[in-house]
């Protein structure tokens, strides 16, 4: 689905991220973890077309991509909705089929976000949850082969987080998601992906990689998931403070 | 009461709920509002009636009405009013579509940025009565002139909050749009336009505050029709009545007119945080 050769992108010396690769199978959940400014958004930022700036290459399907690339959608960590458009009006805003068919696809995905009942809401008539929901089923609408998620619930608290985490599985469930999320909540990432590409260093490179094969959905107090959370800290450089 | 951000029901459309509540609101405060103006009346009332302050300085709120309904009866009023707006309309229209084709191409060029706008910058700063001698001197004293200075007036401000407002567009929005791979056209339509209205409109309405005060300039400097021109009557005949009632019909209609473009602003932006809209 996706490959990234060799991704480097530096700004000013130091920072940035170096060779970095890895490729996500179709239906794969691949999280990315690290420390603040360890290159996260810079690999995300690469892979939306926004930056053009990097070397290496990214292929999706084979591929070469050079800028945005109608195979992605974006759930960015604020939700970036347009205030001037309702709610149903932001969802089909990446559509362009006939209006009925746009109105129609934009509500079966406001059902599967749970937010039928507000589709004639403004932006500013919608809580923090609500909205990113808004914001995952406008980046689903358009059938995106792939999802990049920049630390899509950080903002969010922790009852709403879960059951947008839980979200997110049941639509990987129901369309055979593949997706990359950029997160910097261990849990979170034990608990929704395929495998953990743990970032680190200046400028990032991929330190090393888990594979977290326990079913889904998964138990969040398992103890294999405390376990690779344990280890995940120790590849962070930050030792679990309990054992 | 602009502060107030009014919180609403989720399940009711829009436009109507925001202003609904808001009234329901804004109620008290609008009484409190009451207050100083109708204190104010009263001793006006009193002052002039008493005798206390005579009327060739003062007249008393009675002989203001007297000399506007005088006016209404012998039919001039309207013929100034008329004339007034007329201009106003004129200059407005001239001054908002100069700054809009201006506006735009500065804000979507950045090439056209660098060459107009240090040249408004400069021209801004300029007081724009100043200008007043020069058009008499290039128009005479006829409506060219006139409406030439009103739409000057008009003009700054509807530019540089056009400018302003396009240029503050969020590059987090525009990047939603890039990645949807929208053309420059569909970005500028979809994204950019909606998101620098709610500027456009401040522009609007303070160009428009300024074409009011810009037409008094400009019916002072020589008109035989007009409030402006009532306002010269009143004190060459030394009739402080005329001149209050004039006053009074400037605040009148120039209120009416902001009133107007606001419920058009209203309407138009809906969506927007009520919390953040300028009284
Ligand atoms: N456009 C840019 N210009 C200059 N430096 C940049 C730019 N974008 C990112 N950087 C730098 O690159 C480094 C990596 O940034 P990046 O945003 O990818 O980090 P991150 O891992 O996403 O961090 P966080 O977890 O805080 O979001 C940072 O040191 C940042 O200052
Ligand atoms: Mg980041």
């Amino acid at each position: 689905m996706l490959t990234i050769n060799r991704l480097t992108r530096i700004f000013g010396g130091e920072n940035g991220v170096r060779n970095v690769s890895f490729s996500v199978e179709k239906g794969e959940i691949i999280g990315l973890l690290g420390k603040s400014g360890s290159g996260k958004s810079t690999i995300l930022k690469a892979i939306t077309g926004l930056d053009q700036g990097y070397s290496g290459d990214i292929l999706i399907n084979g591929e070469k991509i050079q800028g945005p690339h109608e195979e992605i959608g974006v759930v960015f960590q604020e939700p970036r909705l347009f205030p001037w458009l309702t709610v149903l009006e932001n969802v089909q805003f990446g559509l362009n089929r006939n209006k009925k068919e746009n109105i129609a696809a934009a509500r079966e995905l406001l059902k599967e976000v749970g937010l039928e009942h507000a589709e004639n809401l403004y932006v500013k008539q919608l809580s923090g949850g609500m909205a990113q929901r808004v914001s995952i089923a406008r980046a689903l609408v358009t059938n995106p082969g792939l999802l990049l998620l920049d630390e899509p619930f950080s903002a969010l608290d922790a009852f709403t987080k879960m059951q947008l985490q839980d979200l997110v599985l049941k639509i990987w469930k129901s369309q055979q998601l593949t997706a990359v999320i950029v997160t910097h909540d261990i849990d979170e990432a034990l608990y929704l992906c395929d495998r953990i590409l743990v970032l680190s260093g200046k400028p990032g490179q991929v330190e090393r990689e888990f594979r977290i094969d326990e079913p889904r959905p998964r138990n969040r107090g398992s103890e294999t998931l405390a376990r690779m959370k344990a280890e995940i800290l120790h590849s962070l450089g930050i030792e679990a403070v309990y054992s | 009461m602009s502060k107030k951000a009014t919180e609403i029901p989720q399940t009711i459309p829009l436009s109507f709920e925001t202003k609904k509540t808001g009234k329901k609101k804004r109620n008290p405060n609008i009484l409190l509002g009451f207050i100083l103006p109708v204190l104010l009346l009263a001793v006006w009332t009193a002052a002039t009636e008493t005798g206390f302050i005579p009327s060739y300085q003062l007249p008393s709120p009675k002989n203001v009405i007297e000399r506007i309904v005088r006016l209404v009866q012998d039919g001039s009023l309207w013929s100034h009013v008329g004339i007034t707006f007329y201009r106003v309309g004129i200059g407005f229209f001239i001054g908002t579509l100069a700054a809009v084709l201006l506006g735009s191409v500065v804000g979507f060029y950045s090439k056209a940025e660098k060459i107009f706008d240090p040249i408004i910058q400069a021209f801004k700063s300029i007081p724009s009565l100043a200008w007043v001698p020069l058009f008499i001197l290039w128009m005479g004293i006829g409506e060219a002139s006139k409406i030439s200075l009103i739409a000057v007036g008009v003009f700054f401000p509807v530019y540089l909050n056009i400018v302003s407002g396009i240029l503050n567009v969020d590059r987090k929005l525009i990047e939603v749009g890039k990645v949807y791979r929208l053309s420059h056209f569909q970005l500028v339509k979809r994204i950019i336009f909606p998101a620098s209205l709610p500027s456009f409109f401040t522009g609007l309405r303070s160009g428009l505050g300024l074409g009011w005060m810009f037409v008094v300039a400009a019916e002072l400097m020589g008109a035989s029709e007009g409030l402006g021109y009532l306002l010269v009557i009143g004190q060459n005949s030394s009739s402080p009545d005329i001149i209050i009632a004039s006053i009074l019909l400037f605040a009148i209609v120039g209120k009416l007119t902001d009133w107007f473009v606001k419920i058009i602003e209203n309407k138009v932006l809906a969506w927007r945080d009520t919390s953040a809209i300028g009284g």
